[in-house]
């Protein structure tokens, strides 16, 4: 053995993929309508079977006849649409908001798709069925009242679960590679044999368990169609290259996966199908492809060392698959496609750390991940690499090269907080070793554990709004009433009273995702998806209801920073200083420091106006409210309202801010960040799991801030709020390491959903091996001191610039947004302005 | 631990840097120096007394009275950091050795504390004053700007025999790791035959193995506008890569030295 158990050396990219990755950008993304068409088919033939049966036969319906392409040059088949990015639509867990997108879908600012008149009307036609039948109305009728109000005033908003599968897990792929989907339906039927007419559970169990063998087999039946498809135009193919290559496939297809791999190529076609078949059974993103460098490690060891593969023809496969992950997409409503923006299916790929017993276990497909990355340059998968102190250094300074690309790719992981975190949900410390990440950030052990990551986005700014309003929005009273602002008499009482705020609002929250968590077991249960995550087949369960070991809901809170930022400065100006009166800060909240209101506030204010007036005895009609909206607008625009607007703004500059390694104001966020973190691993979900908070705000942090007015840090109305455990935008002034200080004074374990921490550098920072030295030693460092995750994005601010204004020369650039890498040109102008106003560190 | 209690005069503190000296580094800039070099990224660096420069639009102090203890507060910040990087403390200015017992026990502290320490200086001071504070200093990043005397003083405002000098001898104590430095400023030194003899001069040191080109550069441009200064370079362009990479080969095919673009 040389100096490493491991061959790092790079391999040169094929044109094969240059091509294929061409192809794939080629044209604007579309939806089809194949699969909406299948499944309500399939619906209509199964009325009153049993649902986890009825989701069988769908998902075997469509996976019998849905078409299915071959794109010129693949050398990994499987592909969900004809049309290259393409995607299905899953009307049964919801369809409203597709309909009434129809028309503005091709235009909108975030994720455009396609969508021609055809697939309209085919639509139009399926989703006549489907009313009153999705797991979105049944979840609605499940909440409470209270917490349907707090969604429509946007305290949180749990859409991602509410108007789309579940998706966020890593399912057993090594068992697939093993055994084959005859092997589990052979593990069903053993368990089917096991079970007597007479127990408690057969009823389910026995239902399950037939639905897995149904679900089995139709991915058999898919593979094999593309076995005979591959054989056709192989038959059909001119070159003789190709026809090889297609023979390959269709003795691939015909091998995999139903059996289980013989070879590292087999490995990579099975692995393929279980992700992408994952994806035709339910609309859910996340889905995570976990630890390949693992799991495919044995084939790729077993062909190597007997000579049937070459390197150089194992890293082409995975460069097949990286361009295949990005053939994969989804189309969100136009809402949640700004908060999830890029056409992200934060397919989670990590690669390096440790395994069961502590060991490090980097191999040779850990570096050509990275590699992949780099040939490709596409945001898919969300590539991340796990660090600890054992890390190999050249493992780092070769993510770090990718770092350097701008790509903002990888994710780092560290393993020294994220082990001992899951430890402390119960895992472990075996399981915990072997984590990987669901999505953004979201550490859980693969093959066990429905974590419901990114169950709602809590914004936790909107709490501190109603401190204010003493629980009133829009002149309604939506929560609970902590007193009047202006008669707290101590920070204690202040603070007590946005605690009180978002206990109560954290409770309609946890109401919210647990109705939707039901109205998903109910309505759609998976059954394909749970025979690869323990222990459904035992149990008899599907994930949905509870089958997988480990269960969790993890909700993220977002705007840390701008509430440490804010109470600090309300503790200091008013309490500390006195500088400052609570009626004046009040009064410039509401006026937006004079820097003009929007629509939204004035009528907000008008409503609350009028209301007070009505307690005095007055009448209020239509023409006093009138003269109530003008006066408004002219009042907090008076000289008086801008002068003393300016003059807070100008004293809260001063106070000190969260990011710049202040240890008094990095405790205090600390606690702050308690308020959220705290009260949720109190509550528990309806499949026997608890809650566990993520501190993260995937790229919601725009949109959402957008219906935040002004806060007391200075934070104007409507504009973005802080990007994950990330400083606000602009407030760390004292460079990369002391922003990293900050944000690692954070409690990071309790956040065991998952943190996330954004910097940016100019490229010049990592330039030569110098530059790449010193950015692992910032990585290990803020590691040292206990961050969970970080990422960069590297790129000019010259260069998004350019590619705001030249659009069509810049259709591959990717940017790391928030926990996730997108294409820069096809984010929301917002979101693109908030990229480039990051603080530039390292410059 | 009197020296803790010295007091010196800086204009800022600079963490995360990484282009001056080994690993990640923080930077504290001495205010004062002797020369007037006209290029000066940092004029504000070079009037020992305390100043107000507009920076975007507003009135800045420069300038700020500190103890060492106090800098080594923020210094003793980064030390993860230097640990896994091997950074440390680097000193710089203007002219470091224009406070020398506010230099001598910074990096005094620094060391003591277990923390590498780094000067740029030009040396610019009579030995002994050198002397006494090489005992404290890892890494000197010496700069020798010209060879030829009449052109330094023009350029800078002094005559370069006492640097020269004051190199050999650094060299020759044995003491520190000497690396020469030089900025590369168009119409100054940038032609072949002047990096050349720096280089060659540089290579006839005891121990110096490394010498870094440093290409001119005008980030300074705005504070001399703040400082209600002229700007005298304001039509200089910086010298293009593939210059700098031209001179790097000529200066280490006179010299043999390792030689490096930047910092």
């Amino acid at each position: 053995m040389g100096l490493y158990t491991y061959n790092s050396e790079s391999i040169p990219k094929t044109d094969r993929i240059g091509r294929l990755v061409d192809h794939l950008f080629a044209k604007l993304p579309e939806i089809e309508s194949a699969r909406a068409v299948l499944i309500t088919e399939s619906y209509r033939q199964t009325e009153n079977e049993p649902m986890i049966i009825r989701r069988a036969k769908a998902f075997e319906h469509i996976l019998k006849n849905i078409p299915i392409i071959i794109r010129d040059e693949e050398l990994i088949v499987g592909s969900t649409t004809i049309a290259p990015r393409g995607c299905q639509t899953y009307p049964e867990f919801s369809y409203e908001w597709l309909e009434a997108e129809f028309e503005t879908v091709e235009t909108r600012s975030a994720d455009p798709f396609y969508i021609s008149e055809k697939t309209k009307q085919d639509l139009r036609e399926v989703h006549k069925y489907w009313k009153g039948k999705t797991t979105s109305e049944l979840a609605t009728s499940y909440m409470a009242p209270e917490a349907i109000r707090a969604i429509d005033h946007n305290i949180f908003t749990p859409g991602n679960y509410f108007y789309n599968g579940v998706g966020h897990v890593t399912v057993q792929y090594d068992k697939v590679l093993k055994v084959g989907y005859e092997g589990i339906i052979a593990e069903a039927e053993e368990e089917l044999a096991k079970c007597s007419v007479g127990d408690g559970d057969y009823v389910k169990k026995s239902h399950f368990l037939e639905a897995v063998i149904i679900s089995c087999r139709a991915a058999i039946t898919y593979a094999e169609r593309y076995a005979r498809l591959a054989k056709e135009e192989a038959e059909k193919c001119g070159d003789a290259q190709r026809k090889a290559e297609l023979l390959a496939i269709a003795e691939n297809c015909a091998h995999v996966p139903a059996k289980g791999a013989r070879s590292f190529y087999e490995a990579c076609q099975s692995f393929w199908f279980v992700q992408q078949l994952l994806q035709i059974e339910s609309s859910g993103h996340s889905i995570s492809p976990g630890r390949f460098d693992q799991y495919m490690y044995p084939y790729y060891k077993k062909d190597l060392d007997s000579g049937r593969l070459k390197r150089e023809f194992a890293q082409e496969l995975m460069d097949c698959i990286w361009v295949k992950l990005n053939d994969l997409n989804k189309c969100r409503d136009a809402a949640s496609a700004e908060g999830f923006a890029g056409y992200s299916l934060f397919q989670n790929l990590i690669a390096g750390g440790q395994n069961k017993d502590g060991i490090d276990v980097t191999n040779d497909l850990s570096f050509m991940c990275i590699q992949a990355s780099m040939h490709v340059m596409l945001p898919q998968p969300s590539f991340s690499v796990r660090v600890w102190n054992g890390s190999p250094h050249e493992f780092l300074i070769k993510a770090a090269e990718l770092t350097r690309t701008g790509v903002g790719l990888p994710a780092y992981y560290n393993d020294e907080v994220i082990i001992p975190s899951l430890v402390s949900r119960g895992l472990t410390l075996a399981e915990a070793r072997e984590y990987n990440i669901i999505g953004c950030v979201e550490p859980q052990k693969a093959g066990m554990t429905e974590g419901w990551h990114d169950a709602a986005f809590f914004n936790m700014c909107r709490p501190l709004e109603l401190v204010f309003s003493n629980g009133a929005d829009r002149g309604e009273q939506i929560s609970i009433k902590t007193g009047d602002v202006e008669q707290m008499s101590t920070f204690e009482e202040f603070y007590d009273a946005y605690k009180a705020q978002m206990n109560y609002n954290i409770s309609l929250l946890v109401n919210a995702d647990n109705a939707i968590d039901v109205a998903h077991a109910e309505r759609c249960p998976l059954p394909y998806l749970s025979c690869m995550v323990d222990d459904c087949i035992r149990r008899g369960k599907s994930v949905q209801e509870g089958g997988a070991v480990y269960n969790f809901t993890g909700p993220q809170g977002f705007g840390v920073a701008n509430m440490a930022d804010s109470l600090y400065a309300v503790k200091t100006l008013v309490y500390d200083e006195k500088k400052v009166s609570m009626a004046d800060y009040k009064e410039a909240l509401l006026t937006n420091y004079g820097k003009g209101l929007d629509a939204t506030t004035i009528s907000e204010m008008t409503v609350q106006i009028a209301e007070g007036l009505k307690r005095a005895g007055k009448t209020v009609g239509e023409k006093e409210i009138e003269v109530i909206l003008k006066s408004i607008k002219a009042a907090s625009e008076t000289p008086e309202i801008k002068a003393k607007g300016e003059k807070l703004l100008e004293l809260i500059e001063a106070v000190p801010k969260f990011g710049n390694d202040i240890p008094e104001v990095d405790a205090f966020a600390r606690d702050v960040a308690y308020t959220y973190t705290r009260p949720m691993e109190t509550f528990k979900n309806p499949r026997g799991g608890i809650y566990q908070a993520g501190l993260y705000p995937v790229s919601a942090n725009v949109p959402l801030g957008a219906q935040t007015g002004a806060t007391p840090d200075g934070r104007l109305a409507r504009t973005p709020v802080a990007d994950g455990v990330s400083p606000s935008a602009g407030k760390d002034v004292n460079g990369p390491t002391a922003a990293a200080n900050s944000v690692s004074r954070l409690d990071h374990y309790i956040a065991s959903n998952g943190t996330l921490f954004n910097q940016k550098f100019h490229p010049s920072a990592l330039s030569g091996r110098t530059g790449l030295e010193n950015f692992v030693a910032l990585i290990r460092s803020y590691f040292d001191q206990k961050g969970s995750h970080m990422q960069f994005n590297v790129v000019s601010r010259e260069t998004l610039l350019d590619a705001q204004k030249h659009p069509e020369q810049y259709k591959h650039l990717v940017v790391r947004v928030a926990g996730y890498s997108a294409l820069f040109t096809t984010l929301s102008r917002s979101l693109q302005d908030d990229i480039i106003n990051r603080t530039e560190q390292g410059l | 631990m009197d020296y803790m209690k010295t007091k010196g005069r800086i204009f800022d503190i600079q963490r995360f840097s990484i282009h001056d000296g080994k690993g990640i580094r923080t930077i504290v800039f001495l205010k004062g120096c002797v020369l007037r070099c006209r290029w000066c990224c940092n004029p504000e660096s070079q009037e020992y007394d305390i100043q107000t420069m507009m920076v975007q639009g507003k009135p800045k102090i420069i300038g700020e009275d500190i103890t060492v203890r106090e800098v080594m507060e923020t210094v003793e910040k980064d030390r993860p950091y230097y640990r896994r990087s091997g950074g440390g403390l680097t000193l710089s200015g203007g002219e470091s050795l224009c406070q020398p017992d506010f230099a001598r026990a910074l990096l005094r502290a620094a060391k003591e504390m277990g923390i590498n320490t780094a000067m740029e200086s030009m040396g610019c001071a009579p030995y002994e004053v050198i002397e006494s504070i090489l005992p404290h200093l890892d890494q000197y990043l010496m700069d020798i700007k010209h060879m030829n005397p009449e052109k330094h003083k023009e350029f800078t405002g002094r005559s370069n025999e006492l640097m020269i000098e004051n190199a050999k001898k650094i060299a020759d104590s044995g003491m520190t790791n000497l690396v020469i430095r030089v900025p590369v400023i168009p119409g100054f030194n940038d032609r072949t035959d002047e990096i050349e003899a720096i280089a060659k001069y540089a290579s006839q040191l005891r121990g110096v193995t490394k010498m870094h080109l440093l290409p001119y550069h005008r980030l300074g441009q705005d504070k001399y506008d703040g400082l209600g200064r002229e700007y005298l370079m304001r039509d200089v362009l910086p010298p293009s890569m593939e210059y700098m990479k031209k001179l790097k080969a000529a200066a280490v095919r006179v010299s043999g030295l390792d030689c490096q673009i930047g910092g």
